[in-house]
């Protein structure tokens, strides 16, 4: 960690294998700051970064804005007016063409179809992962290939016989013909997350057990559930975020009565009478999509960690 | 295989039976707990895409009928021009979108493996359209593209009267517009998933570079990128299926228009099932992107666990 200045043409292999240390590691940076690749380097990013926060930089502008103001044409301009109202309307008041409660009544149904959804899917899921590793039975592994690639059918294939299923069930145009299919489509990606988990921990935990004469659900319950927290946590931030921003399965099965929230935003937005809002527009779009940014922000590296053993190991 | 070995008496029986026997007395708790596995894999995976496959042969119109018409609902639906506007639609944006967000999200994980300072700050800019729902990244483009008071009327006012950014309303650019609301969403993720790969790159290959004295960017394009083959492979799977489904955005963002001009095939076969009441072309339109999605998921199944599988 001696030699800061360090550049890398040099094939002195000992300042090399400094240099890679440096690297590896976290620690001092190697090199000075302004060079004019970083300058480079920096600038594109930052050019990326302003692609990636103009939007809600413009959502947050515009929904605090009067309509006089929004009509003058300055999508940049920060609000001269700061006004709240927009936020109210987009609540409680907008219309979507058939009511004018706003977006609340979606709200409340987005919530009603997702502490289900979030706690049956889950739950399901970790059953599923956990009977796939430590209790094997006769085609176990078949029905799960055809979960893992049944997971890349197109909802569109499977959606109209699941209207008659739930139909059948009586439970279609309510949250639990909702609840169901969600359960249904998050369980690939759950059992397979919870598979993955589970075999990763050492086998001795349950042999153990096993032999102390414990069964499925004990096992289950006092040794494997209190450990698998963190793929837990991981599943949670998934499947809430999956879950809240769903549209195609509510439009089709909750009915009218029990649209959720993404699809009560599309209706105030795309089939409103009257001359358009955009300030209740923006403001019911950032209604929509705090729940999962504020999920996002709060768990940080764990999203991350979520969306990419969901996907590498896919 | 953690099962307890067979007890004696059972081994003593003969195979049938014995099979039998497992098939029903045994692990019995993990057989019941796998019970919404085993439905969901018989009665939704295999059995709604089966009667969905079966019924696309059907005259069904508002009720699902059992009135066989062979091919007629594919013949009408390869020649109704919103069926054709569509696939040509969801190729022109597939391959666009494959691209470029395989391209700019490798090219951002790039520049992010530069060991650069605040590169979390930078990762969770990157990132957050990607929790975003459709519907919020359509709307709020929307809002973007209007032609009057989004970003093409502002630039006007300022004085830029030259400044065109209307896709939005234009057919021929429309596809265009959904590309850059879709890009914004979905090159977060891919960026996340080949920093991943960058950084599972073993040290060793870097050194060795470095003493042969390849500059940096050869490493990256002609070492390295052949390297993340696997990590490339699972982004264009991914991507390529959020493809495939695409239809959220473009409720949100277009409806289909300007006309018919930016619809795609998973919002013709929303519509005509549940608005038009036409089951029978729903299912053969549906049926036809099931076959898109096996035309992508095959060759790549068949790479990756055939060709491992006769290695073993």
């Amino acid at each position: 960690m001696s030699n800061p200045a360090t550049i890398s043409t040099n094939v002195a292999v000992d300042a090399v294998k400094d240099d890679l240390q440096l690297s590896t590691e976290r620690g001092p940076r190697p090199k000075p700051f302004f060079t004019t690749n970083r300058i480079i380097l920096y600038s594109i990013l930052v050019v990326a970064c302003l692609y990636y926060l103009f939007p809600l930089y413009v959502m947050i502008v515009t929904s605090f804005k009067t309509m006089p103001e929004i009509r003058f044409g300055n999508i940049f301009a920060p609000p001269v007016e700061f006004t709240g109202e927009a936020w109210a309307k987009a609540w409680a008041s907008a219309c979507t063409g058939l009511t004018c409660q706003g977006l609340s009544p979606g709200f409340w149904n987005s919530v009603k179809i997702l502490i289900p959804s979030v706690i049956v899917s889950t739950s399901v899921a970790a059953v599923n992962g956990y009977a796939l590793v430590n209790w094997r039975f006769k085609g176990s592994e078949i029905f799960f290939s055809i979960l893992i690639f049944g997971s890349f059918i197109p909802y569109q294939v499977m959606i109209y016989p699941l209207v008659i299923i739930t139909r059948e069930l009586n439970i279609f145009g309510s949250i639990w013909a909702v609840i169901l299919v969600h359960m249904v489509f998050g369980m690939p990606i759950l059992t397979l997350l919870f598979r993955n988990y589970f075999a990763s921990l050492p086998v001795e935990l349950f042999k153990a057990a096993r032999v102390d004469g414990a069964g499925f659900w004990r096992i289950f319950f006092e040794i494997m559930l209190p450990m698998s927290l963190p793929i837990i946590v991981v599943a949670l931030i998934l499947q809430v975020t999956g879950i809240w921003n769903d549209f195609l399965f509510g439009v089709v099965f909750a009915g009218t009565q029990n649209y959720p929230m993404t699809v009560q935003l599309n209706n105030i937005v795309n089939s409103a009478q009257g001359s358009p809002e955009y300030n209740v527009n923006m403001a019911a779009t950032i209604l929509t999509g705090l729940v999962p940014l504020v999920i996002y922000f709060i768990s940080g590296r764990l999203f991350v960690r979520g969306i990419a053993a969901g996907a590498v190991k896919g | 295989m953690t099962q307890a070995p067979p007890s004696d008496t059972a081994r003593r029986k003969s195979g049938f039976a014995r099979a039998i026997e497992h098939m029903f007395t045994r692990n019995i708790p993990a057989k019941i707990a796998a019970t919404p596995m085993v439905t969901t894999v018989l009665v939704v995976f295999i059995g709604c895409t089966i009667w969905t496959i079966w019924y696309s042969f059907t005259g069904s119109r508002l009720l699902p009928s059992n009135e066989f018409v062979g091919l007629a609902q594919y013949e009408r639906l390869f020649s109704t021009s919103r069926w054709n506007v569509s696939v040509r639609n969801l190729l022109f944006y597939g391959a666009f979108s494959l691209v470029f967000t395989l391209s700019i999200g490798f090219l951002l994980a790039v520049l992010m493996d530069q060991k650069i300072r605040f590169e979390s700050a930078f990762r969770t800019i990157m990132l957050y359209p990607f929790a975003l729902s459709f519907i919020v990244t359509g709307l709020v483009w929307q809002w973007i593209m209007n032609p009057t008071l989004g970003l093409q009327g502002t630039l006007r006012n300022m004085g830029w009267e030259s400044f065109t950014f209307d896709w939005i309303a234009r057919g021929d650019m429309v596809l265009y517009a959904l590309l850059i609301a879709g890009l914004w969403q979905g090159t977060g993720f891919v960026m996340v998933l080949m920093l991943a790969g960058l950084r599972s790159i073993d040290d060793e290959i870097w050194k060795a570079a470095r003493v042969d004295g390849i500059p940096a960017w050869r490493t990256y394009l002609f070492i390295v990128l052949p390297m993340m083959r696997g990590v490339f492979v699972t982004a264009v799977v991914l991507v390529g299926a959020g493809i495939v489904r695409l239809y959220d955005l473009v409720v949100a963002l277009t409806n289909g228009g300007p006309g018919i001009s930016s619809e795609v095939p998973a919002k013709y076969v929303y519509d005509y099932m549940f608005t038009a009441g036409n089951i029978g072309q729903g299912l053969a339109a549906s049926t036809m992107m099931l076959v898109s999605v096996i035309i992508i998921i095959v060759p790549w199944a068949y790479l990756e666990f055939g060709g491992r599988g006769k290695n073993q």
